[in-house]
């Protein structure tokens, strides 16, 4: 303990990470114009009464990539739900608070959320292809909207914005099923892109994969932030600070009175500025890895 | 012996108390195994060896008579045919609507939901003679029916009507949530969803239920004697007309004095034996042909 306490207050380092991506990363968010596309404002997320996630405020970029990282339980998960109402699905589930998108509020009563999760694509931790050919997996998006124009021209376009048309050109008609891991998830995120989405919602995309996979969909975010705004959670700092522009810490408020934990956002900021000099302690402390 | 390591501890040193009752269990076992399959085989054996002689082309296309030699079970076998088709027609499409219902639609908080679903379990276990019973009072009398095939087909539906909804629910659960997430994500709307992800990747346990369900209702003699199946049909059945089943038909043969018609029955016993295990075969083939890997 009487070590850590005496150690210098000097820029946090993380083991493994690149310094040189990190300054490259703030040059390139600091001279980027910023178009603020989501801003939440207080929102709380609650199950059965109980809060998850309490009085959330950020806003998020257009055409960054923003990541949430913390600790397990802090809800992260929880709050990149909130994006495109997927909580909506989960009948204890209730959001107070806005989330303002394109300045409409995603929670307004005349707006239906089937038509947010339009807009809005997700990802999931576990690669979920549906138990069809990997042609329909891409081809259910289009329609389901009932976009039944040129639908072979759009999933070859989104297999190729997914960087695995060339590995499955050949094989379209076989089951979703016999492809990898990697390509499982790189198929998943091709059925989002066929949407044409204007958000893409990742949740720990790359948890269930191994590192050459993940690479490839770190390397695969870096293309689609061109077009697409992403929102990354994520268990791996590293990851993070390859990926994401902008980062958010989540922390556990545990009030042991009550036996409660509920999720709060610590600090949001740029991310090389959560890596080197975080302006929260309890941001420092997880970062270079001592709690969490 | 004294070369090798010593064994540590509890190793090859099982008390000789459990090694004991640990035999007997296993004994315990083999002779329930064997009390079923011996059974069913003495079973099979037996009606085999008595009814082939009487497995000849008039039990397929002569209806009844008073002489064994010249009876048939033509129109039983028809109408039970007949039934099946009914029966599949209508019990199919009323089970998984409400399976998908209490699935995916029900809320579990509300009352109501919760009556029918102990409901529902309730019914699976009544005695098919109490169906009988029901059909009689309110299809062929309250109705007006009469005693027809149809009131035998809509109280054969009644009777497996729950084990097709417990099975088809049982399919639609064995869907994983992520299939709904992922579809739900791409904008899909609830009934996208069910009629487009959930309904086809749960349709191989749904037909396998639905099967066996039926293979249930083939062989269900109780409620039909109840609402009116006749054993004396002369002509093939209509859907408003008198009508018998292959297990009425067997029943009654059985039920005489002369030898000759105990072999028919026997006879009718492999048909309907034959009918059953193709059926059962069918579901399993369509169980293995389907199944699936999440």
């Amino acid at each position: 303990m009487s070590e850590m306490e005496s150690a210098p207050a000097a820029p946090a380092k993380i083991p493994g990470m690149d310094e040189k991506l990190l300054e490259e990363r703030a040059r390139e968010t600091s001279s980027a114009r910023r178009d603020v596309l989501f801003d939440v404002a207080d929102l709380t997320v609650s199950y059965s009464g109980v809060p998850a996630l309490k009085n959330v405020s950020l806003e998020i970029y257009k055409n960054y990539v923003t990541a949430f990282i913390g600790p397990s339980g802090c809800g992260k998960s929880t709050f990149i739900r909130c994006f495109n109402r997927m909580n909506d699905l989960i009948p204890t589930a209730s959001v107070e608070g806005r989330i303002l998108y394109h300045g409409i509020d995603l929670y307004g009563p005349e707006v239906d959320s089937v038509e947010v999760r339009k807009r809005i694509g997700m990802v999931f931790q576990k690669p979920n292809p549906f138990p069809k050919s990997i042609y329909d997996n891409v081809a259910f998006g289009p329609r389901v909207l009932g976009w039944k124009k040129n639908l072979a021209e759009r999933v070859e376009r989104a297999l190729q914005q997914a960087a695995l048309w060339d590995e499955v050109k050949n094989r379209l008609k076989d089951s979703a099923y016999s492809l990898s891991g990697g390509q499982q998830q790189r198929l998943c995120i091709a059925r989002c892109l066929a949407v044409e989405p204007d958000v893409l919602l990742m949740d720990e995309p790359a948890s269930a994969l191994d590192p050459i996979s993940t690479t490839a969909i770190e390397d695969l975010m870096h293309e689609l932030k061109k077009d697409y705004t992403i929102v990354i959670v994520t268990h791996n700092m590293q990851q993070a600070a390859r990926v994401a522009d902008m980062t958010a810490f989540f922390s556990v408020d545990v009030d042991e009175e009550q036996d409660r934990r509920t999720g709060i956002l610590v600090e949001y900021d740029q991310t090389p500025t959560i890596f080197t000099k975080p302006g929260d302690k309890r941001t420092e402390d997880y970062v270079t890895g001592r709690f969490g | 012996m004294s070369v090798a390591p010593a064994p540590g501890p509890g190793i090859g040193s099982q008390p000789r108390g459990a090694k004991v009752r640990g035999t007997l269990f296993y004994v315990v076992l083999l002779i329930s195994v064997s009390v079923g399959f011996v059974l069913l085989f003495t079973l099979i054996a037996d009606v085999l060896q008595k009814g082939v002689a009487y497995l000849d082309p008039i039990l397929f296309t002569e209806p009844n008579s008073t002489n064994p030699d010249k009876a048939g079970a033509g129109p039983a076998i028809r109408g039970t045919i007949y039934m099946m088709v009914l029966l599949l027609v209508m019990v199919v499409p009323i089970g998984v609507g409400t399976a998908i219902y209490l699935e995916e639609y029900a809320n579990r908080e509300r009352w109501y939901n919760r009556l029918l679903e102990l409901n529902i379990q309730n019914l699976a276990a009544v005695p098919s003679i109490v169906y009988g019973i029901l059909g009689l009072a309110f299809l062929v009398r309250g109705l007006g029916l009469g005693r027809v095939l149809l009131a035998g087909a809509l109280i054969l539906t009644l009777l497996v009507l729950p084990t097709v909804i417990v099975a088809s629910r049982e399919a639609i659960r064995g869907v994983p949530d992520s299939i709904r997430q992922g579809a739900y994500a791409l904008g899909a709307t609830q009934w996208q969803v069910v009629s487009r992800q959930v309904l086809p990747a749960a349709i191989p346990g749904i037909a396998t239920g639905s099967i066996l369900a039926l293979a249930r209702a083939i062989g269900e003699t109780a409620p039909l004697l109840l609402v009116g199946a006749l054993t004396y049909v002369a002509v093939d059945p209509t859907l408003l007309g008198p009508f018998t089943a292959l297990p009425v038909q067997i029943y009654q043969w059985i039920a005489r004095p002369q030898d000759e018609f105990r072999l028919l029955a026997a006879a009718g016993i492999i048909v309907l034996l034959a009918i059953l295990l193709t059926m059962n075969a069918f579901a399993i083939w369509l169980r293995n042909r389907y199944q699936r890997r999440w």
